[in-house]
Formats: C-alpha cells, structure tokens, sequence
C-alpha cells in the first residue's frame, strides 16, 4: 500500500505537485468506475480519490451530481465504494475516500474507518465535517490508521485555517475558490495566496482542487502546491463520451496531459 | 410585542434561557444542531451569528423590527374562537392563532422581516431564499421589494406547478424565482441548490432561510424570530380564557410556525405541545414526511436532527400532499423537543388535512392552509381525546388562497 507520505515524498524529490484524481464509485458503472480509475493512475494520478455517492450533494456543481445521481439510480451502495477503493489500490495508487459526513455516521464512524482501511485506502477527505465535528471520525481514523484531510477555502480565517490544518493528516485541501466543484476558465487568483497562508500553520502538503480543469492550470497550480486534485474534467469527458471505451481513452488523454502539467511547473 | 404599545424586548424575541441554555455556542440543543457545512461558508454563519447577536440587544433594532412587524406584517394577529369548529373535537374549546392574516398570508413574514432587516446591517444587497409551498418566497419577495434588496428564489420544479400562484406573486414582486430540476425536485432540493449560490456568492448575498433547520446559527434566529407568535399568543389566551391553554397545537415541516408558538409555552410544563407532521398516504405506504415520528438521527443541510433515511444515510424523498411540510428533515430543537419529552409529535395524512381544510372552512368560513390543517386535524382528534373542558391554541400558521389548485382537484370542484 502506497501512502500519502510515500507519494508527497517522491514528488517532492522529483521536484514536481502529485496529481489527484477524483471519480464517483459507481460510475459510469461498478466495474467502469475501477477501469476509469485504474486508466487516471496508469497516465500518471500518484492518488485517486474515490467519491461515495451522496442524495444531497450541495457541495458539488453539475458534472459531479449529474455523474452521482447516476451512480445512485445504479444502486451503488457503501459495500461498493470499498471495492472500488480495493480495486483501485490494487493499481499501487494511494487511493482516498471523499464523501460527505452522513453516510459515514450512518454506517458507523468505527466500522467505515475498518472497512475502509481493510479494502487498502489510506484515508478520507470530509468537505462537510467541521473541526468541530470531527472528533469521533478522528479518533476512528487514528486507530484504524487512516488519513483524515479537511478543507480550507479562501474565505477561511487564520484562525480557522489553524484548526482545521490541526485535524489534517495526509494533507490539506486548499479549495481554490468560493463555489462549488466544477472546470474553470482559468484557476482562481486566490488559490496561490491561500496556499501560502496555510503553509504557515503546517508542514502537512498542500493540494489545490475546485475548478482545474486542464495541463496548462495543472502546471500553474503545481508552481505553487505540493498536489493538483482534478475531478470534474474527468468526469465531464466521462459523460461527454460515446460509450465507455472512448471514455476511458478520453480521460487517460487528460491525465497525461495533467501529468505533464505537474511536471512543468509554471 | 405588547397590547399597551410597549415595543418588542429582547427577551421577546429569544426568551430567557428556558429549557436549559438552548442552543449552546456551538448551536447544540442537546446532541442536535451543530454545523456541517463546507468550511467556505464557516466565515459567513460566524458574522449572521455575530450581528444577530448584537442587534438583538439593538433598540433600534428591535424598534425596527416592531415598527414593520405592526404597521407592514400586521402584528398583533388576533385569535379566533372556532366553537363551531370545536363542536367536532370533542366539544373542546378551540382557539385559533391567526397567522393567515398576516400580509402575505403566512407566518412566515415574521423571520424574513427579521432576516431582511439583518441583510442590511450585514450590509449585503442580495438575499436568496429557498421555498416549498411558496410562502417563505413570497415573503422573502416581499421583504425584498420593500428594503431594495436584490432576490432570487431557489423552488423544487414540482412545487413550482404545484403552487403556480405564488411563482407568480414572486416575479410580481420582482424577484427572480429558478425551478430546481435536481433529485426529487422539491423544498429539499431547493436548499441544497441555495446552498450552492450562496457558498459562490456569499460576500454578496445573505441566504435568508425560511424554517428552523440548517447550520447554526440559523435554528436560533429563525425561532427568535417566529416567537412572536407564541409570546402573543400566551398572553391572548390569558386575557381570553383567564388561564393558559391545556395543548397548544402546530404543523411541522422544517418546524418554523410551530417552534414559533411553542417556545414561549415552553417553562409552562403544564401545557402539552403537539406537532403534527405529515403522514402523506400513510407510513406503511412510505410515501410520507414522518421525520420525528419515522426518522432516524441524522445530518442534513447543515445540521444534526432526524432525518428521512435509509441503511446507509441517502435521504428518502419525502411525500405530502402540502408543499410545505414535504421536507425529510426537521428542525433540531424539534429532535430535542422530541427526546426530551417536551412536545409529542403525531402524523396527519393527505386525507385526514383534507376533512380538517374543508370543515373549517365550511363551519367557520376560514380557508386554512393545507399546512395547517394538519393541526387542525390534530386538534380534532386532540380535543376527542381531552373532552369538552380542554382548551386547544392552535397555530393557524397561514391561509388557504395558495391552495385552491390542489383543493380543486382533490375535492373535484
């Protein structure tokens, strides 16, 4: 199993950001989502977030709610996210889980950290758990030794930014901009001065997601953050394919692209 | 708000610390409440939670709010023996809070005057709202028009046909009404798509939220701000009856009308409370809005409190024939009302709002909203149950015009 030290530790030693892909378990399909996955990794993802599909994803624009109701009408269920996660570890990807909090209280804080450290993923990304909230799903991590990674957005004070890196293990997520998921025209300005302010409340790295959409914004994001997370570009291209063939050959086509952004740092 | 002219205090508005110190800082009633929201819009509650807290303690503020809450909402509302009415509850003495007078037919005009006039001392110039029924849109409409601020309001694409009038009254009153087509296209929806505006806008824009549910501090201002109606209410039935009611009777959506008559009866421990939540076409049907009654706890939009659910936390879509109460989540104070043992919550169907619209209608000359007429039915098995001596308050939370549609079709008229 890759962990998230391992891979920030080598990009670092490449001189380069790792890159950070996002799919929804359970779409296209059970198995496409593995193959989807497992195509993002082979074109250079160093880490794959796996997306539990969620009924109310306010967090989320368009393409990921468009790409979760679908998982959703497929009938995926928790027992399917962790075999995606297992497939996908299998690939020697550091592979996560991004989901919102109530599916986890639902299945049980201890019994999801298990499970999920079971089927080899090396930790969560909660974009709706608050520092103060998070006790109990911290605890459940630690003793399951899984990462637990939180969000921090621009409008974040540096006394939030302090409480919140507090909690990370594995990274911080800087959100680059005030909005929901979804591709940008070009990568908010705020991005590159969020990141900074949070270096100076951790050592943890720092990834940068929220509307990076292709190798050019990789590579400027990557001038400045130790991790590119890209997800709704994928995804688009996902949904935008004929069939899931062409899908796959599509975003593979996109992450070597974002591969290479990460490597050339603007 | 007093008879004698006084203005409102602020022990009006959030009472004075009854039922423990509700909610604490962190917006806890109990182990419910809270925030779980994405860290982004941290900042913005902080700030509606620190200017609220200031103008509460505001005279001009509170003056503010008295002035409008007189001479634009129309406040005092008055109470309505309905002993005709009554006749069919069991002979008891029933009395009607009449929020369905209040200008734009609901109480829901209380909170959005409250929350308009937080708008500005947020100095921001845009509100967004959500709606069900259409109410909380067209007040906040309303509000909108009447202090110059932008609005757009974020309604379910079903309830936008179902409650065709009040999308209309809406862009009347200028503000820009977006059909969600998301999900199951109702009130639920529309707060996730709020949501969604709000976090991109939020430097811009206030979101004015219409119920006692949501992160924190929102369960506490749209209550304080609904209070109104119960600290009226109280001292009216004392001038009326001489005593205070037995059981004091609400609908439960999100739970704001009911929150707001209930919290000043709270220290009263011997008035019953009774929250009536909608049982659509029955709970074995699973077509219905029983959060307390069939919920189990959970976190939606923002805030811990029962939730319509399944195994593994997805939401079920809700069912009610009333816009309105269709909502699978439910305020927290309510899920704390609830286990702690202060209030009773019941399921009313489609069927059983329908008798209780129609017969008050007919034995009274009122046209309830479908709402109310959840309490309404309540209160008539209620008052079977307590006899001819009892005194049932009921909150008659808004009027029945909005529902014509829906009542034409279910009655064939």
């Amino acid at each position: 199993m890759t962990t998230l030290q391992t891979v920030f530790a080598k990009a670092k030693a490449d001189n380069r950001a790792a890159l950070v892909g996002y799919l929804p378990a359970g779409f296209p399909s059970k198995d496409g989502a593995i193959a989807a996955a497992t195509a993002l990794v082979e074109a250079g993802c160093d880490v794959i977030e796996i997306g539990l599909p969620y009924s109310d994803p306010l967090m989320d624009g368009p393409t990921i709610q468009d790409a979760v109701h679908r998982s959703l009408t497929n009938g995926t269920r928790i027992a399917d996210v962790m075999r995606t996660v297992e497939g996908v570890a299998a690939t020697g990807a550091a592979t996560l889980v991004m989901t919102y909090w109530n599916p986890i209280d639902r299945y049980g804080a201890e019994r999801f950290a298990r499970d999920l450290a079971s089927a080899g993923g090396v930790g969560t990304i909660t974009p709706d758990l608050t520092p103060e909230e998070s006790g109990t799903w911290r605890e459940a991590s630690a003793a399951a030794g899984i990462d637990t990674v939180f969000l921090v957005a621009p409008s974040s004070t540096e006394e939030r930014i302090q409480a919140v890196a507090d909690c990370c293990t594995g990274f911080v997520y800087a959100a680059s901009l005030m909005g929901v998921t979804g591709a940008r025209e070009s990568v908010n300005v705020a991005a590159e001065g969020l990141v900074k302010r949070t270096r100076a409340h951790t050592d943890l790295p720092v990834c940068v997601g929220l509307g990076v959409g292709t190798g050019a914004q990789a590579a400027e994001v990557a001038g400045y953050a130790d991790g590119v997370i890209v997800g709704s570009a994928f995804i688009r291209r996902l949904l935008d394919a004929p069939d899931e063939a062409a899908g796959l050959a599509s975003i593979a086509e996109l992450a070597r692209e974002m591969a290479q952004g990460v490597r050339s740092r603007g | 708000m007093t008879h004698d002219g006084s203005i409102l205090t602020a022990a009006d508005l959030a009472g004075n610390g009854v039922h423990g110190d509700d909610p604490d800082r962190h917006g806890k009633f109990g182990i419910f409440g809270g925030r779980y929201v994405p860290e982004a819009l941290i900042p913005a509650l902080d700030e509606v939670a620190s200017v609220y807290e200031k103008a509460k303690n505001d005279a001009q503020f509170l003056r503010e709010f008295d002035h409008l809450l007189r001479t634009y909402a129309g406040r005092p509302t008055t109470l309505t023996e309905v002993p005709r009415f009554g006749e069919q509850a069991g002979g008891a003495r029933i009395i009607l809070k009449r929020e369905d007078l209040t200008h734009t037919g609901a109480h829901k005009i209380n909170n959005v005057i409250g929350q308009a006039l937080l708008t500005k001392r947020l100095g921001k110039k845009r509100v967004i709202a959500e709606t069900g029924a259409g109410q909380h849109g067209v007040a906040t409409a309303t509000a909108a028009a009447l202090l110059g601020l932008e609005c757009v309001i974020y309604m379910g694409a079903v309830d936008c046909e179902r409650q065709a009038l009040n999308v209309a009254r809406m862009k009347l009153l200028g503000a820009t009404v977006v059909p969600v087509h998301n999900g199951s296209r109702t009130l639920k929806d529309a707060i996730n798509e709020a949501f969604r505006d709000w976090v991109t806008n939020v430097d811009t824009t206030h979101y004015l939220f219409g119920t006692v549910a949501g992160p924190h501090p929102f369960p506490e201002i749209v209550r304080d701000f609904a209070r109104i109606i119960g600290v009226e209410a109280r001292r009216q039935t004392l001038e009326l009856t001489g005593r205070l009611p037995d059981a004091v009777c609400a609908a439960v959506g999100g739970g704001s009308n009911a929150i707001g008559i209930f919290h000043a009866f709270i220290e009263d421990r011997d008035v019953q409370l009774h929250g009536y939540e909608a049982a659509g076409h029955g709970l074995e049907s699973g077509e219905h809005a029983l959060t307390l009654t069939a919920g189990s706890v959970g976190v939606l939009h923002g805030s811990r409190t029962y939730v319509l659910q399944d195994d593994e936390g997805q939401t079920i879509d809700s069912h009610s024939i009333s816009a309105g109460l269709d909502y699978p989540g439910v305020g927290p104070e309510h899920a704390w009302l609830k286990d702690t043992g202060r209030a009773t919550y019941h399921g009313v169907t489609d069927d059983q709002a329908m008798a209780a619209f129609s017969l008050l209608a007919r034995t009274e000359g009122i046209i309830p909203a479908i709402e109310s007429s959840h309490a309404l039915a309540g209160a008539l098995e209620l008052g079977r149950e307590l006899g001819p001596e009892a005194t049932i308050l009921v909150n008659l939370s808004g009027r029945g015009d909005k529902d014509m549609g829906t009542a034409m079709k279910y009655f064939n008229l």
